[in-house]
């Protein structure tokens, strides 16, 4: 087990033919991943082609899903059409959204998120990394890559990680990897304030998750999200916590690139996160170097 | 991205929002023949830069203040010429100041009560939402702590947005009763009519100003627009004024770089905006100060690398540098290139540590290692920072 998808997980890339989505289609493909249908509108009966495979391209989601039994999408179309690309895996009753998309308007995930309210699909992202459960070959190969995180650096395993930023996330599995922890599932919840799937939602996941044994969760600095996560954590989870803050030195009222990374009162501050977070019982690093170090002081195999 | 009162004005004209006449000027004879068509009496002069306390600010000429009362038009004209081509300087601009080089000539008008009025995107709630207060030309976060019961917010539906029951609800909230209420429906409906078509994060109307002819107008206002959407939103673009902005700031966003200018001494060039905060954390927590915060970005070229490299090497502030790079999707030889790229373009003789992890890194680290630069290798995160900051206090 491990959350969200599986290495038998069988997914489709929206946006397969652009420069961004195609890149990592094949990288995808190479780590092993059951990628099994693209979606270009327009390019409908044409095949990607890469290394030997021959993935058809379909004009819609729902063709895709019909014809190939793909139920998530990893979604890389450019942010004018990113919303509507959401919607249209909503429509075709998909499980999961991954929108990797950078830059998409707030007003269109209001709607987005608004739209979605009780329908199946969940979404993660948007402006994410991803989500990746790393397979049990050499390198992890044979894992579900979907978004654009290296898959080599994973290790099949027990932690769980959660971040809204994708090169923290490759920290603290690189941290991770290199120690000889593996981990169950690495999701990237993405960098924008409005998103489909928030840290607590995926603490949940692991929580209920029988091969996650302990968790790393990445915050950074804006919003509540984080200071959610680890009020309800403190109350319900089972398994040991470590976390990383970015943005203590991030000034006030600037956006620090992630449209949500912004200070905007005096409880979305990092000092703020790292001391509500160990008050609820979850080993804080200080340091993006000691990640993995934190949660070896309350995870104990 | 800031606008300026008189492009505040522009918009509120535009969509209906009630607000003082008022003419932008650029030279002090076009301030005169404003302040003539305005009727000549009853105006302001205002230095428009992008920055509070204008009327208790100073010019660098001595010439006090940056908002004056004027009842004629030579008088416009004289005091415009006092101001146009100066630096102000207020408590918001630093010891620096900033350039004035256009003024708006406003009609003034007699005040009977000042409110708040804000519309602004409401993060915990995934909408947007309004804040008005009975408590005008006040500072709301203040008014939040002290007198909360004077605040009154209203949630907007995230498909609906405002609907004129809830205005008139927030009119009555401001006693706004009578021939006031229709007013204030009328400017609040028109005023989320610009905020959603314009794409905006937040319009701070402070004070919403009840005048003695019995009218309801914007007096002041504060904007803040969605960067993501700037795209669709070529009228709020054209109105970017990059002599406001920094100018470190401005380079890096012509090469599609994510940069945000530091007061510290320790540059970093970083790939990754989580990372980027994570390395300035890091600088710190081993007791040195960020320059700047630096993403380039998970697909950035050679050429942008290089550019970012300039630009931090152009910050005088700089003592060193730290490059971290956990290649993800970007590669180490890329970033490995661009260094050595801009460095035999510019030289360099500041500490360097480059700390490269990642896709195609031993590519990377050959390519710096046969460049000849003199740079020292990071090992991990808490070493290149270390590093950096001992080289710097060297």
């Amino acid at each position: 087990m491990a959350i969200l998808v599986e290495t038998d997980t069988r997914i489709l890339v929206q946006g397969i033919t652009g420069d961004f989505g195609s890149r990592h289609a094949k990288a995808s493909l190479d780590y092993g991943t059951q990628l099994v249908a693209g979606v270009t509108p327009g390019k409908g009966g044409q095949f990607f082609e890469h290394n030997g495979h021959k993935v058809p391209v379909f004009d819609t989601v729902e063709e895709a899903a019909r014809e190939t039994g793909a139920t998530v999408s990893a979604i890389f179309v450019p942010p004018p059409f990113a919303a509507d690309a959401i919607l249209e895996c909503v429509d075709a009753g998909l499980d999961l959204a991954v929108a990797i998309t950078e830059g998409i308007p707030v007003n269109d995930m209001i709607r987005v998120k608004a739209a979605m309210a009780r329908k199946k699909t969940r979404l993660i992202g948007p402006n994410c990394p991803g989500v990746v459960t790393p397979g049990r070959g050499d390198k992890s190969h044979g894992g579900c890559r979907i978004g654009i995180a290296p898959g080599y650096i994973h290790k099949r395993g027990n932690v769980g990680v959660v971040s809204r930023s994708g090169t923290l996330t490759y920290e603290a599995v690189w941290q991770l990897t290199t120690r000889g922890y593996g981990q169950s599932t690495c999701v990237g919840i993405g960098g924008d304030p409005v998103n489909g799937t928030s840290h607590l939602d995926v603490l949940k996941l692991f929580n209920e998750d029988p091969e996650t044994e302990a968790i790393i969760m990445i915050g950074e600095i804006g919003g509540t999200a984080e200071v959610e996560a680890g009020r309800w954590a403190a109350e319900h989870c089972k398994k040991p916590i470590a976390a990383f803050i970015a943005g203590a030195t991030a000034p006030p009222g600037r956006r620090m690139g992630h449209a949500g990374a912004i200070v905007g009162g005096a409880e979305d501050t990092a000092e703020a996160k790292k001391r509500i977070l160990r008050e609820c019982g979850i080993a804080v690093a200080d340091s993006p170097a000691d990640m993995a170090q934190a949660l070896l002081t309350v995870y104990k195999k | 991205m800031n606008i300026h009162e008189y492009q505040a004005k522009e918009l509120f004209s535009k969509f209906g929002v009630a607000s003082p006449a008022g003419i932008v000027a650029d030279t002090a004879e076009a301030a005169g023949a404003a302040a003539r068509e305005l009727g000549g009496a009853g105006l302001v002069v205002k230095a428009q830069v992008h920055a509070g306390g204008r009327g208790k600010g100073t010019f660098k000429n001595g010439f006090k203040g940056g908002v004056h009362v004027i009842n004629t038009a030579e008088e416009a004209e004289t005091i415009a010429g006092q101001m146009l081509g100066q630096t102000l300087v207020t408590h918001q601009t630093g010891p620096e100041g900033k350039l004035v080089s256009k003024v708006l000539i406003a009609k003034s008008v007699d005040i009977d009560k000042e409110l708040y009025f804000a519309i602004l995107f409401d993060r915990a709630n995934s909408t947007h939402s309004i804040i008005a207060s009975t408590e005008g030309g006040m500072n709301i976060e203040e008014v939040a702590e002290k007198t909360p019961e004077k605040i009154t917010t209203v949630t907007l539906d995230p498909t609906l947005g405002l609907q004129p029951y809830q205005c008139r609800k927030l009119a009555a909230a401001l006693g706004l009763r009578g021939k006031l209420m229709n007013q204030a429906v009328k400017l609040f409906s028109a005023l989320w009519n610009l905020y959603s078509k314009s794409d905006c994060s937040q319009i701070e109307v402070n004070p919403l100003a009840v005048t003695k002819d019995g009218e309801v107008m914007a007096l002041d206002a504060k904007f803040n627009f969605d960067d993501n959407a700037l795209y669709r939103q070529k009228d709020v673009v054209a109105m970017r004024d990059t002599t406001e902005e920094d100018p470190r700031e401005v380079a890096a966003s012509e090469f599609g770089l994510n940069y945000i200018g530091l007061d510290g001494s320790i540059a970093c060039l970083v790939n990754g905006a989580g990372l980027a905060m994570a390395t300035m954390d890091i600088i710190k927590l081993h007791g040195g100060e960020p320059a700047n915060f630096l993403d380039v970005g998970g697909g950035a070229s050679k050429e942008q690398v290089s550019n970012a490299f300039k630009i931090i090497l152009g910050d005088p502030n700089v003592k060193g540098i730290l490059v971290n790079i956990f290649g993800g999707i970007m590669d180490c030889n890329v970033i490995a290139e661009g260094i050595v790229a801009a460095v035999q373009e510019v030289g360099l003789s500041l500490p360097l540590v480059v700390r490269l992890e990642g896709n195609n890194v031993d590519a990377g680290k050959k390519t710096l290692a046969e460049s000849g630069l003199n740079l020292v290798s990071g090992d991990g995160l808490t070493d290149a920072a270390s590093k950096i900051v001992k080289a710097v206090a060297a």
